[in-house]
């Protein structure tokens, strides 16, 4: 597979440099700008599956750190979103968290865990570990259904989440202060990505994928780079799933079936692969919006599109849909100012 | 006592089925190196090719034998024209491929026979047969018994006996070398694949009547499949019958003795298979395979 946008000759050297940073940075900063116009822009349903999107975004951009950068394979990190939504519930129903801040007990919480399962799961390699955590993602339901933890799960009627909108001089409604809480963490994560990825630990985590046994001669920790990439994944996973539970306002054990767990997979893969920002963010939308289509054709018509897809995008574009989407920026691009961009690509 | 053996019994039945389900992800595992994780959903949509010619009036058990050609045939078509493509692909793509596979087959089952959950028939008679003074057991949980240890052997009998299960196997042990002394390696590998679904539609058509059908149904049934081809090794077809015996006797001990056993059965398997890839990766007959630096 092609992953040029990793390769670590290509990076932020260069006579491009100074240019290309503050352009950047202009370019995240107007992102930002649109997402927080969408606040008034948007209402009622919309502004929801906008908070969704940017919620399973989180999860994706955590797990394409995992898959993409480090390549690690996991089918089953749908098990750390329904940890983190069930953690953001029982804060809620319990404890009277307010809603703003059970992402962070969520993403602590999550971690434990992700600890508990990463810390054997992680001697695993390739294909094994994608097994170990298919056995996850099945069993993940039937945990949650259980009786023994209904009295805190709420078992098979799950819980409802009482939340509070914003303050009354903030003029937002429930929907408004939802959507803009998932924006801010959406925004955080977004930038601990971004540095991760481009820093030290981001060229760790590729050294380790591409040939672990050069990157252990070189200096770089094999099994620390791993834990770091399983345990952000886990993070950004549980903090999107409490961010979806407060969207949504329901937990329930039929919300996370094992599809999630495969419907996150597809995100990573079908967004692109080593796309920080944008591949999550395009395969979120992917996993949210289709399904609103095809249900209504068939039940099920989601499973066979994501079917097709991934393994169209396998075989035609491996970078997905993000790939797809430089492809054209850099074709303008290259219309404009008549001259063709130099690429690295591996292999 | 009689509880126990009962449990026994039962136990026995299912592991039977996963037996025959992980000596199919074996046949896959051993002809190409890749874990089929739709080995279930292949099951599941072999089954209900063999409801669709029960509800056309045909009876059982040519229905069984000719839902086992099909998928046989379909299987190496698939082989051929989704599989191969990505043969000497990385990880990271050939389980992408099988998760597409996957879904794929489970939403055509769904599209074609929809989601209602249908009875299916057993392919022995009703009732039951008594064994002791107060143990009896039904037909289908013996009858699948005595089907599982005729697939059981006959792919042994096979394996050992016959030309063509030699060839198979070198083909899997060593290609260069196969390839040398004239084997049709490339047959060989679609070969395991059809063999691996007709034997999985075996097990199928066994389950069915026990836990009726719907196109989720092979999703239980695959993860008990791979802890016992994970247990028993996942290079050794007999290694990998016993480990699914062990798990589907496990499976019902633990259901019948353990509070809320029921429940946490998949997490049992999903812990077996953890700590048998952590404490033995081999696991019981495997061989222990060096890799070249």
């Amino acid at each position: 597979m092609i992953m040029e946008s990793t390769d670590m000759t290509e990076g932020r050297t260069g006579p491009h440099r100074n240019l290309s940073v503050p352009l950047a940075r202009l370019g995240y900063a107007a992102a930002l700008l649109v997402l927080l116009a969408a606040t008034s822009g948007l209402e009622g349903y919309d502004l929801f599956l906008a908070s969704s999107i940017l919620s399973y975004a989180i999860s994706a951009m955590g797990l394409n750190v995992l898959m993409g950068y480090n390549g690690q394979i996991s089918l089953g990190h749908g098990a750390f979103f329904a940890i983190g939504a069930y953690t953001a519930a029982i804060c809620i129903d319990r404890f009277a968290v307010p809603f703003t801040l059970t992402p962070v007990i969520a993403g602590i919480v999550g971690m434990g865990a992700g600890w508990l399962i990463g810390k054997p799961a992680l001697r695993l390699e390739g294909v094994y570990l994608a097994l170990a955590t298919f056995g996850l993602a099945i069993a993940t339901p039937t945990v949650l259904r259980s009786d023994l933890f209904a009295e805190w799960t709420g078992g098979v009627q799950g819980l409802f989440l009482g939340i509070e909108p914003a303050p009354e001089w903030m003029g937002l409604d429930l929907d408004q202060s939802i959507y803009l809480t998932v924006v801010a963490y959406f925004g955080l994560f977004a930038f601990l990505t971004l540095r991760l990825v481009q820093g030290l630990n981001g060229k760790a985590w590729i050294a380790t994928r591409d040939n672990p046994i050069a990157a252990r001669a070189m200096g770089f920790d094999v099994t620390r780079a791993k834990t770091r990439a399983f345990v952000f994944s886990v993070l950004a996973c549980s903090v999107g799933g409490a961010l979806q539970a407060v969207a949504v306002q329901f937990v329930a054990p039929d919300s996370f079936p094992f599809f999630l767990s495969i419907a996150l997979f597809t995100a990573v893969v079908v967004g692109g692969l080593c796309s920080p920002l944008l591949g999550p963010l395009l395969g979120a939308a992917f996993i949210v919006l289709v399904p609103n289509v095809t249900e209504e054709i068939w039940q099920g018509g989601s499973w066979a599109v994501y079917g097709g897809v991934i393994i169209g995008v396998i075989a035609i574009q491996s970078r997905g849909l993000a790939g797809i989407m430089t492809g054209i920026t850099s074709w303008v691009r290259d219309r404009i100012t008549g001259q063709t961009t130099t690429r690295y690509e591996r292999k | 006592m009689t509880f126990f053996l009962e449990q026994l019994i039962i136990g026995l039945s299912s592991g039977g089925i996963y037996a025959i389900m992980a000596l199919a992800l074996v046949m896959i595992y051993k002809s190409t190196g890749h874990v089929n994780l739709a080995q279930g959903e292949m099951a599941v949509f072999s089954t209900f090719i063999a409801w669709t010619l029960v509800q056309t009036g045909m009876p059982l058990w040519p229905a069984i034998l000719l839902t086992v050609a099909v998928s046989f045939v379909g299987a190496i078509v698939l082989e051929r024209v989704v599989v191969r493509p990505f043969a000497e692909a990385d990880d990271l793509v050939v389980v992408a491929v099988f998760v597409g596979l996957f879904l794929s087959i489970h939403s055509l089952a769904g599209a074609i026979w929809n989601y209602e959950v249908k009875p299916f028939p057993s392919a022995f008679s009703d009732g039951s047969v008594s064994l002791m003074v107060d143990l009896s057991i039904r037909t289908h949980t013996l009858g699948s018994l005595v089907t599982t240890g005729a697939v059981l052997t006959a792919v042994w009998i096979f394996f050992r006996y016959t030309q063509l299960g030699l060839a198979l196997r070198a083909a899997a042990d060593n290609r260069e070398s196969s390839r040398l002394v004239g084997i049709n390696v490339s047959l060989m590998l679609a070969l395991g694949w059809g063999l691996a679904a007709g034997i999985g539609a075996v097990a199928g058509v066994m389950i069915a009547p026990v836990t009726f059908l719907d196109p989720g149904m092979g999703l239980a049934p695959l993860i008990f499949a791979l802890a016992g081809a994970l247990l028993g090794g996942i290079t050794s077809p007999f290694g990998a019958a016993l480990g699914g015996l062990i798990v589907g006797v496990l499976e019902a001990m633990i259901s019948a003795y353990v509070p809320y056993g029921i429940e946490f059965r998949e997490l049992i398997a999903l812990m077996l298979i953890l700590s048998v890839l952590l404490v033995r990766p081999a696991g019981l007959f495997g061989e222990i395979v060096a890799r070249r630096v």
